[in-house]
């Protein structure tokens, strides 16, 4: 098969292992394609693409307008903080205002959890979820799950540890379900305030300890601590949180093993990870970035094609 | 579904020899040549040749693999988009005599997509066309082959199988009608 289950990218929830399957094996071909002398193939060229982001974004926006532009897609950019959003447009009439304009697919960040799939029931043109809120963030997840593919060979039975702030991380979800359906085993760690309370029930394991969850793990990737979503005081200061649960080069030398280590960025340098561990040889964070793009082209490809 | 044998292992590879001596006439050594094989079906073929001619001409001769899915003009018109697959393409194309080498050259599309694609690699200074069957009365594009195998004259209802391993002696072309 070379389809996709799904019209729509809105979480890794909704898609199963043959499509994350089939995601990485035409992301093998981009990569080679965006590694040549010139980086660009015509396929989308009749398809017009409209960013909407109503949040932040620097390297998600980034990758997925160069993926875009790779495929030769025309595409139109839209923020929320310059836009009539500002005067009290819904976001369905925002959405069906753009889609006048004969747009064939939507990629949108939005604040609130499930607001792609809500869009996904009121209109025709493929959704391609770029963060929703604190739920899913699902090419993250498929380019994460790739770039530790590249790495060590295959997912299946890698043990994997998600470390630092799962509570707000639409990350950390996305990349459990990916994981799992590929086969690997997931932990998670981080202090208890910012674990969510029923987090187990994914079939997840749950550490305190960050050296322990180091010293279990094959791949260890590092989330930041989402100060803009904490609106409550979760642990005493960053000081404290980087003592407790910061990563740096000589804990990762006091291991047994080489672990790969990962970064979704951007990065809190001296926080949830330090510069020398950042820069070390065990980070894979660049690789990520790369594959980004390929990831990205490899899902606006499949859903453009099954239309 | 009826199968009629259009060649034979023997034939085959007298034709596959024949289209060899054919490149050597025009590429001497093959100093500034390279040979580009299409996938999905066309490597086989390329496989073939290029190790023949590396016996024959006791030197390495460069082979790539050229997909030309992402260049398709049928993209978004079918029913499943067509997989994907591997390029590999590890020379300079640039100033390079290309034989872009295919089973069948059917509709001329795919042979379309392969020369855009191959332009990604660089300017070469002259491409040739090798394929194995040339199904007469079937372009809708003006695309003619340098190299043939074998000419038949198809219905577009028609299918041409070839069945093609780069070491197996089991090679055989068929035409099989479908109902």
């Amino acid at each position: 098969m070379s389809k996709l289950s799904q019209k729509h990218l809105l979480g890794i929830k909704d898609i199963t292992r043959e499509d994350i399957e089939l995601i990485f094996e035409t992301a093998d071909n981009f990569k080679e394609v965006i590694n040549r002398p010139i980086k660009k193939v015509p396929s989308l060229r009749d398809v017009t693409i409209a960013n909407v982001f109503f949040e932040n974004s620097t390297r998600t926006r980034l990758s997925f307008e160069l993926a875009q532009k790779r495929l030769s897609a025309d595409v139109i950019n839209f923020s929320a903080s310059n836009s009539s959003v500002k005067k009290g447009e819904t976001l369905l009439d925002t959405v069906n205002n753009i889609l006048a304009m004969k747009v064939d697919m939507i990629v949108m960040r939005h604040a609130s959890p499930g607001a792609p799939h809500f869009l996904s029931r009121h209109i025709k043109a493929n959704i391609v979820n770029a963060g929703d809120g604190t739920h899913e963030h699902p090419t993250q997840a498929l380019l994460d799950a790739y770039s530790i593919r590249e790495k060590l060979g295959s997912v299946s039975g890698k043990k994997v540890a998600i470390i630092g702030d799962i509570l707000h991380s639409r990350v950390a979800l996305s990349n459990i379900f990916a994981l799992q359906k590929l086969g690997a085993k997931v932990m998670v760690c981080g202090p208890p305030t910012l674990l969510p309370k029923y987090i187990n029930q994914l079939g997840v394991q749950v550490e305190l300890n960050v050296t322990k969850a180091l010293e279990w793990c094959d791949v260890a990737n590092v989330l930041r601590i989402q100060l803009e979503r904490q609106h409550i005081k979760y642990f005493p200061s960053l000081r404290e949180y980087s003592l407790y649960y910061g990563i740096h080069k000589k804990l990762l030398e006091s291991l047994k093993k080489q672990i790969v280590l990962m970064h979704p960025g951007p990065i809190n340098r001296g926080v949830e990870l330090s510069s020398d561990a950042a820069d070390s040889q065990h980070s894979i964070i660049l690789d990520q970035v790369e594959n980004g793009v390929a990831i990205r082209m490899a899902v606006l490809y499949l859903l453009a094609g099954a239309a | 579904m009826q199968k009629k044998l259009i060649l034979d292992s023997d034939l085959l590879d007298i034709t596959i020899s024949r289209l060899c001596q054919q490149l050597i006439e025009v590429h001497q050594d093959f100093s500034e040549t390279v040979i580009l094989g299409l996938q999905p079906r066309g490597i086989f073929l390329a496989e073939i040749i290029h190790q023949k001619l590396e016996k024959l001409l006791k030197k390495s001769i460069p082979l790539g693999y050229l997909d030309a899915t992402f260049h398709r003009d049928d993209f978004r018109r079918r029913e499943i988009p067509v997989k994907a697959n591997e390029t590999r393409v590890p020379f300079a194309i640039e100033g390079k005599r290309v034989v872009l080498i295919d089973d069948v050259l059917f509709t001329g599309r795919t042979v379309r997509a392969a020369m855009d694609a191959m332009i990604a690699f660089g300017r070469p200074e002259k491409v040739e066309l090798l394929v194995l069957i040339d199904r007469k009365y079937n372009r809708d594009l003006p695309i003619a082959p340098d190299y043939v195998g074998k000419v038949v004259n198809t219905l577009a209802s028609q299918k041409v199988l070839v069945e093609l391993e780069s070491k197996g002696l089991n090679n055989k072309i068929w035409l099989i009608n479908k109902d």
